[in-house]
């Protein structure tokens, strides 16, 4: 296919996914600042939130102050925040539109009433949308046009594309919701173990969506060990870092075969799936938690440049 | 005031082609008929098949209006109506040939050699080159207008890329959902074997030095195109890839496109791009929007250009006027499809009676399109017509001048019920091995009541066209 088409397929996912984990966000600065302050003074659940989707710096210049608002408006609405629900949406979709001959109606159908939405709830008064009410139309919008995409589009090579940026989004957020957890911890390291850290990892899991999953699985009490064993390495997980590093492997996997060939992006997500495979929580936890986040949000992103290199950018030969 | 010619009733009588629509649109209640123009409207915005229009701003999400009563054609009146226009697409490809050619029109004195030669669409750069098989002109749109039960005017050729044909294809395929029981008691010729058509005549103009089946690739100038969502439509609707100037390449002798396996080779292309941008090294060098290096490609057999660079000298106002010689020259028939007369101000003569009679004509540039830049005279103050009488003696070869034609009317829903409104016609007439038309066309619809003025950029909205089978 189209080298054009394949990377705005690629680029419609992963703005789906991001608008998903700016939502995802949302929700856990929201429900960690129903905490009641017992520890006293230093509050930074919405900072937090900013550093790890990693538009903080934006974030400070356009508004200043950490008022709530403000930062649900950013978050959510803000045509100036690249990484914003609305951003993405209109993204996804305006991607979607220039390769509307590679979409199911269904498909097209689910980005362009999305984009509608949006539209529709900018000319809402604020006063009478409520963030979970947010939250919950884009878990709902992005369910919709990942289904509409599963159950409808051709397996062909653009299936592949767009998996592979669902996968590679995925795997970044995973890592980023997960590192919150380090910037909210950030200055009292005190607080390791105590009722407000168990508080927040519980938020960190049902912001993906986990928190029965994770009871299921594991059972018990929720420790930091359990949690990022069931984010980063549990293959049942759906969002784990495995399990979308995984996914991405599956879909390259397939493209060598359909196109006859492997390339570099397969030997470079062969070289992140082995390691994943193979670690352990100790691992994870000598290297530093953070570190190893920052390390795997880079290797997703190196990932995504030796595909766009090998198949998007039209350069191959 | 003309007598206007009313397509559907002949006095009270409601004329054959347009049986059954007469109890369909009085029985149907208003409130019901609001719901069908919502539902109508809803369909259009989630297909996405919206418009721009150059120069006035707005959305580019804008709806044309879409009007719920259709135009209807008896099966008799379009069989002569089709001959006239595959004669007319037949005469101006033969000109084309012959104008890039040996010139022998010229040479006969039928046209004057400065029109032809002179004129700004005529493109050196493919002098003494003949596209496969002869054509040039792929996809003729001509525009008629209608002024008794047997009286057809052409108003314009488009040789070029005649716009519109989506609307066609989706007027049809949301009237039959909205109104399925009309299509189930009338005979209505279907159209949606268009795309598949348009597809075998791309097929059947390969270049010379391609083997097999040809890759055929619509060239779009990009997703801010205000007819884009037509070219990905029509892509769609073909099964062909839609791309733009960066996704090819010229390499060799072959022009190529960039894929997720490597280059891969395009055999025909049907751009929807003017001649300009086609290729910066052989046209304007600041575009961007073109491959450089395809024109070299073209004219050595590499590929295929739809529609032919240069064909636009045979759908020039100026040229207009010399059609019917043409089909005389070059087929040897009686034009079945008339002329509007038209005066060239660019002739003394002529100049002086537009200039003496401006209230009663239409003025329009020989370049211009879209409705812009024209005098509609019996529509105008004294004051615009002495603005325009001004414009013409500046520069009288840009304008040509028509009589106010009385135009048709048809049905449309109105606010107050149901009243007539002014039409027009474009068929879409494919030429490649062979001359086909499908059974309808866009009919361009002037909402405003008394404007004969059909543009969508001027206030027109359009109806779906039906042919009555046999």
């Amino acid at each position: 296919m189209l080298s054009r088409t394949a990377e705005n397929l690629f680029w419609t996912a992963r703005y789906i996914e991001r608008a998903e984990t700016n939502a995802r966000l949302l929700e856990v600065g929201a429900r960690n600042s129903l905490i009641p302050n017992t520890g006293g003074g230093y509050r930074n659940e919405w900072e937090s939130v900013l550093q790890a989707g990693g538009t903080a710096g934006g974030f400070a210049e356009k508004y200043g102050d950490m008022v709530q608002r403000n930062v649900e408006t950013w978050m959510f609405f803000d045509r100036d925040n690249p990484s914003s629900v609305a951003s993405c949406i209109e993204q996804a979709r305006e991607n979607g539109r220039i390769v509307r001959t590679a979409l199911t109606s269904q498909v097209w159908d689910a980005l362009n009433s999305a984009s509608q939405d949006i539209r529709e709830f900018a000319r809402t008064e604020r006063s009478k949308l409520s963030v979970s009410d947010l939250v919950d139309w884009t878990l709902r919008t992005c369910a919709l046009i990942r289904g509409a995409s599963q159950s409808t589009q051709l397996r062909n090579d653009g299936y592949d594309f767009t998996n592979l940026g669902h996968c590679l989004e995925r795997a970044d957020s995973t890592a980023r919701l997960l590192d919150v957890k380090y910037w909210v911890l950030l200055p009292q390291v005190a607080f390791v173990g105590s009722g407000l850290d168990n508080y927040q990892w519980r938020t960190i899991l049902r912001s993906m969506s986990a928190h029965r999953a994770f009871n299921w699985a594991y059972g018990g009490e929720i420790t930091p060990r359990k949690i990022v064993d069931f984010l980063v390495l549990n293959r049942a997980s759906p969002r784990s870092l495995l399990t979308s590093v995984e996914g991405a492997a599956d879909h390259l996997d397939r493209l060598a075969r359909a196109y006859g060939r492997a390339t570099p992006a397969q030997t470079a997500v062969r070289g992140m799936l082995g390691e994943l495979a193979e670690a352990t929580v100790d691992d994870v936890f000598d290297e530093g938690l953070h570190e190893f986040l920052t390390r795997m949000i880079l290797d997703t992103s190196r990932l995504s440049g030796v595909i766009y290199e090998t198949y998007l950018s039209g350069d191959a030969r | 005031m003309p007598d206007y010619f009313n397509e559907m009733f002949d006095g009270s009588n409601v004329r054959m082609p347009y049986r059954g629509l007469d109890d369909w649109s009085t029985e149907m209640p208003l409130e019901l008929r609001n719901l069908k123009q919502s539902e109508a409207e809803a369909l259009f915005r989630r297909i996405g098949i919206t418009f721009a229009v150059y120069g006035e701003g707005g959305s580019p999400d804008r709806l044309i209006p879409f009007d719920m009563f259709p135009r209807v054609f008896g099966a008799e009146e379009w069989r002569r109506l089709e001959a006239g226009i595959k004669q007319r697409a037949r005469a101006l490809n033969a000109f084309l040939v012959d104008v890039y050619g040996r010139g022998e029109i010229v040479k006969a004195g039928r046209i004057p050699a400065k029109l032809v030669y002179c004129n700004e669409a005529y493109e050196t750069a493919v002098v003494g080159f003949t596209p496969p098989k002869g054509v040039y002109s792929q996809i003729v749109g001509i525009d008629l207008v209608r002024t008794g039960p047997d009286e057809f005017f052409v108003l314009e050729d488009n040789c070029r890329t005649p716009s519109g044909v989506s609307y066609m294809l989706e007027n049809r395929e949301i009237m039959m959902r909205m109104f399925p029981h009309l299509f189930q008691a009338l005979r209505v010729a279907p159209v949606e074997n268009y795309p598949a058509l348009l597809k075998r005549t791309f097929a059947s103009l390969a270049p010379a030095k391609c083997e097999g089946e040809p890759r055929i690739a619509i060239l779009t100038p990009g997703h801010f195109n205000s007819a884009y969502y037509e070219h990905s439509f029509l892509a769609d609707m073909m099964g062909v890839e839609l791309v733009e100037g960066k996704d090819l390449f010229v390499e060799g002798e072959y022009c190529w496109m960039r894929t997720t396996e490597g280059p891969k080779r395009v055999d025909v292309i049907y751009r929807r791009l003017d001649d300009d941008f086609i290729d910066p090294l052989c046209f304007r060098p600041d575009s961007m929007l073109g491959v450089p290096g395809l024109m070299n490609v073209y004219r050595s057999g590499g590929v295929n250009i739809c529609s032919a660079p240069g064909a636009g000298v045979a759908d020039d106002k100026a040229i207009y006027t010399y059609v019917p010689d043409m089909v005389r020259f070059y087929l040897g028939e009686e034009p079945m499809l008339n002329n509007v007369p038209t005066w060239q101000c660019a002739r003394e003569d002529d100049c002086k009676y537009v200039l003496d009679n401006l209230p009663d004509l239409v003025v329009k540039e020989v370049h211009g399109s879209g409705g812009y830049g024209m005098l509609v005279g019996p529509k105008s103050s004294k004051e615009q017509i002495a603005a325009f009488a001004d414009k013409i003696r500046a520069d009288p070869d840009n304008y040509i001048a028509q009589p106010t034609l009385a135009l048709s009317t048809v049905p449309t829903f109105v606010d107050e019920g149901v009243a007539p409104r002014h039409v027009d016609l474009r068929p879409y007439c494919l030429v490649g091995e062979t001359v086909e038309l499908v059974p309808g066309g866009l009919t361009r619809v002037a909402l405003t009541e008394g404007s004969l003025v059909v543009n969508s950029s001027q206030g027109g909205g359009v109806k779906d066209t039906w042919v009555m089978a046999e």
